[in-house]
């Protein structure tokens, strides 16, 4: 490994890492797309503010395109709030007419500069490590290494700082007004956090890998987890995870970093939806499986309890019967059958006659009894 | 543009030699009839509140179009089409599959399909732009639309599907209707609303992929959301509703295309959404009931009869306290009666108007026969009431 593809890496980690940590609270509180909005809108910011300092390294372009990021949720806020627009169409209002403008500005008047809409929207880490932070000559590694860590730092601050009361007003926050939280300054605090990122992200790795990596392992965390800290913890995993995988997938095809990492997310998310346990697919798949035969076998064990010891259970009391008496498939009575063996509620003696054991006979009282 | 193709119409003689009118011709057509297809299935993903649909299914799409390059060799926009249909459509499903069989909200569902088909189509592209044989340049007009690319046959291809998007629309109009109103009341009357709901969803897919060459990837979201969201402010019928949807997107495309074309260095898609901003700003402002100006006029309207009412009480209870009810009062008086309230001068011209208080010479004010038995109506009890 070059320390080139070393610094990708590590810059590919730190960027999947920060946009996870507020993807949390994006998907938690239903504003997932906030963070499409928010990484197409910024470019505006970022034109406006080259127009200001006529110098695309400025901090000054993190500061406008973060503002925008936030001028944005206040837009969509202002036209949900007119009650004329539903909150999902004042998102698809605000953030294609601001991409539009900031399209038409770039186009009409910047055109010579280093600022096409290609490199903004798809971004591409693989130059990312040849802009150096350099200090009184001495090279410090990539700029984008020290600005992501830096807002890295920003998110973890604000998450530790604000944990309680991000906590509250996204599960209840109803309650948070009552506690005297004031949602509008944290929604609005938070939002901020999630623009400061999404401009560094955007940077870096382009828009849509941004929404990547704050909506997908988020989700897919959320689907492994019920505790908060853990899904947030898992989420910032599953990102570097993503970010790596992705980075490796990319070097060998020779593609774009940004949309394999964006691609690796996306294949996290389909493996927690596919194997999370209790919750995914299989496992589901499984219960349901399990449950078609769970009521059955509660049936038999109450029909064996029901004519034990009575002179019909030589008759009653074989697999060949049930057929008749519950209507059930030979093949499936066959099964139920070797399923309460198996959970030894009944043990199959040498002439085929049914006997419930002590377990059986415990279990089809209590359903009995309700 | 190839030469062969021009214009049947003789009308267009005079245009056939301006190879740039041409273009703009066709750039205005095909933008309009987009428009107006995105327009009509806009309509019914607004009222399900699916507007962001139409973005996911947008970047679903760009897989797509790079793998049916990759399998058929060909740049044809028929072929690009239909691979970002067949893309488009099969991110949509997975939304709705995730959304319906997990607890992932469908916004996130939306999200990730989105960003990850968009994704996987970069690595695809980037992919393709380094074999050898093949030349990948054209491809990306779909990321950010180029509508000058757009030839006559392109037009007419935009035309033909568009007509039988809107066709199905038609045909299935009842059914369509249901989905959007009462899903659960279609169902209970025995129609197959999921069925119903992935053929909704196909024409959306439809309209979608046809806008991507003109418009692009990313602004294509706003042509499904914001002609219906201005139609919507005009109207509560669907029918109107999904007309002056069509309407206003068609317009929106060759007002766009236009204004493009009439400055340098102005692209056409961002115009084009710009153009349709335009008239949901204008139709939240200005549609007659939801408008907001009139909004802000009756409420200012209310407010000022809100104040005039309490000027009137307060000359009343004064009128009370005295034998002689014309007994003038300075507007010193009714001012310190108001208390926080302003305007009072305001409110009493307006009494006078309405013939409910008048002024003497001196300037005072009293209440008039008319207003005492307005305010006596109004602010006297009776024994019934006490």
């Amino acid at each position: 490994m070059t320390q080139i593809e070393l610094e990708i890496q590590a810059i590919a980690v730190v960027v999947a890492v920060s946009c996870a940590l507020p993807g949390v609270f994006l998907v938690l509180r239903r504003m997932a797309l906030m963070s499409d909005a928010i990484s197409h809108t910024v470019l505006l910011g970022i034109v406006l503010a080259f127009f200001v300092t006529g110098n695309l390294a400025s901090p000054l372009l993190i500061l406008g395109a973060a503002a925008t990021g936030v001028l944005t949720v206040a837009l969509v806020e202002t036209l949900r709030r007119t009650r004329l627009v539903r909150e999902d169409a004042s998102i698809g209002l605000v953030f294609p007419a601001l991409f539009s403008v900031a399209v038409i500005l770039i186009a009409r008047f910047a055109g010579n500069v280093h600022l096409d809409t290609d490199a903004v929207l798809l971004g591409e880490l693989a130059f990312a490590p040849f802009r150096r932070l350099q200090v009184a000559g001495m090279d410090l590694g990539p700029m984008s290494l020290w600005v992501m860590g830096g807002i890295l730092l920003i998110n973890i601050v604000f998450i530790g700082a604000l944990y309680k009361e991000l906590k509250v007003t996204t599960f209840d926050p109803a309650l948070a007004a009552a506690l005297g939280f004031s949602p509008a300054v944290l929604h609005y605090g938070f939002m901020s956090v999630v623009s400061i990122t999404a401009v560094g992200a955007f940077d870096a790795v382009g828009s849509v890998l941004v929404v990547a990596l704050m909506v997908a392992p988020p989700a897919a965390a959320y689907l492994l987890s019920d505790r908060l800290p853990v899904v947030l913890v898992l989420s910032a995993v599953l990102a570097a995870v993503s970010a790596l995988a992705g980075f490796w997938a990319a070097w060998l095809a020779d593609a774009s970093i940004a949309g394999s990492m964006a691609t690796m997310a996306g294949a996290v998310f389909t493996a927690a939806l596919m194997f999370a346990p209790g919750r995914g697919v299989i496992a589901r798949a499984r219960r349901h499986a399990r449950q078609r035969f769970d009521f059955p076998q509660l049936m038999l064990a109450i029909h064996l309890l029901h004519h034990e010891a009575t002179p019909e259970a030589d008759e009653e009391n074989r697999e060949a019967h049930l057929g008749r008496h519950l209507h059930w498939p030979p093949d499936f009575a066959h099964k139920v059958v070797r399923r309460a063996e198996g959970r030894s509620w009944l043990v199959k003696e040498g002439d085929g006659l049914l006997r419930l054991t002590e377990a059986g006979r415990a279990a089809a009282r209590t359903a009995l009894a309700g | 543009m190839e030469p062969a193709e021009t214009l049947p119409d003789a009308g267009m003689n005079l245009f056939r030699d301006l190879f740039f009118d041409y273009t703009l011709r066709t750039v205005a057509l095909g933008a309009g009839c987009l428009g107006a297809v995105s327009g009509t299935l806009g309509a019914f993903a607004v009222l399900r509140r699916q507007s962001l649909l139409g973005d996911a299914i947008s970047h679903a799409a760009l897989p797509g179009i790079v793998l049916a390059f990759l399998l058929t060799g060909s740049k044809s926009t028929l072929v690009l089409v239909l691979g970002a249909a067949v893309a488009g459509w099969t991110g949509t499903l997975l939304v709705l599959a995730v959304t319906r069989s997990t607890r992932v909200p469908e916004d996130s569902a939306l999200g990730i399909i989105l960003s990850v088909f968009f994704g996987f189509g970069l690595v695809l592209l980037t992919y393709t732009q380094r074999l050898p044989t093949a030349s990948q340049a054209g491809l990306d007009r779909f990321l950010f639309g180029q509508a000058a690319t757009l030839l006559i046959r392109d037009v007419a291809m935009i035309a033909a599907i568009g007509a039988v998007a809107v066709l199905v629309v038609a045909v299935f109009w009842k059914e369509f209707k249901l989905l959007a109103f009462d899903r659960e009341f279609g169902a209970s009357l025995g129609f197959p609303m999921r069925r119903i709901e992935v053929l909704l969803t196909t024409v959306l897919v439809i309209a979608i992929v046809l806008g991507l060459q003109t418009v692009g990837v990313v602004l294509m979201a706003a042509m499904v959301v914001a002609p219906a969201t201005a139609a919507r402010q005009w109207t509560d019928a669907l029918g109107t509703m999904v007309m002056l949807s069509a309407a206003f997107g068609a317009l929106a495309g060759v007002s766009g295309a236009l204004i493009s074309a009439s400055a340098a260095n102005v692209p056409t898609g961002p115009t084009i959404v710009l153009a349709a901003t335009t008239f949901v700003l204008a139709s939240m402002a200005f549609a007659p009931r939801r408008g907001l100006v009139w909004a802000a006029f009756r409420q200012r309207r209310n407010r000022r009869a809100i104040r005039a009412d309490a000027v009137l009480e307060d000359l009343f209870r004064l009128a009370q306290q005295h034998d002689d009810v014309t007994h003038g009062h300075a507007v010193a008086v009714l001012e310190a009666m108001a208390g926080g309230r302003r305007n009072v001068a305001r409110s009493l011209a307006e009494l006078e108007e309405r013939g409910l208080a008048a002024r003497s010479a001196a300037g005072l004010w009293s209440i008039t026969p008319a207003g005492l038995s307005v305010a006596e109506n109004r602010w006297t009890q009776t024994a019934a009431d006490a």
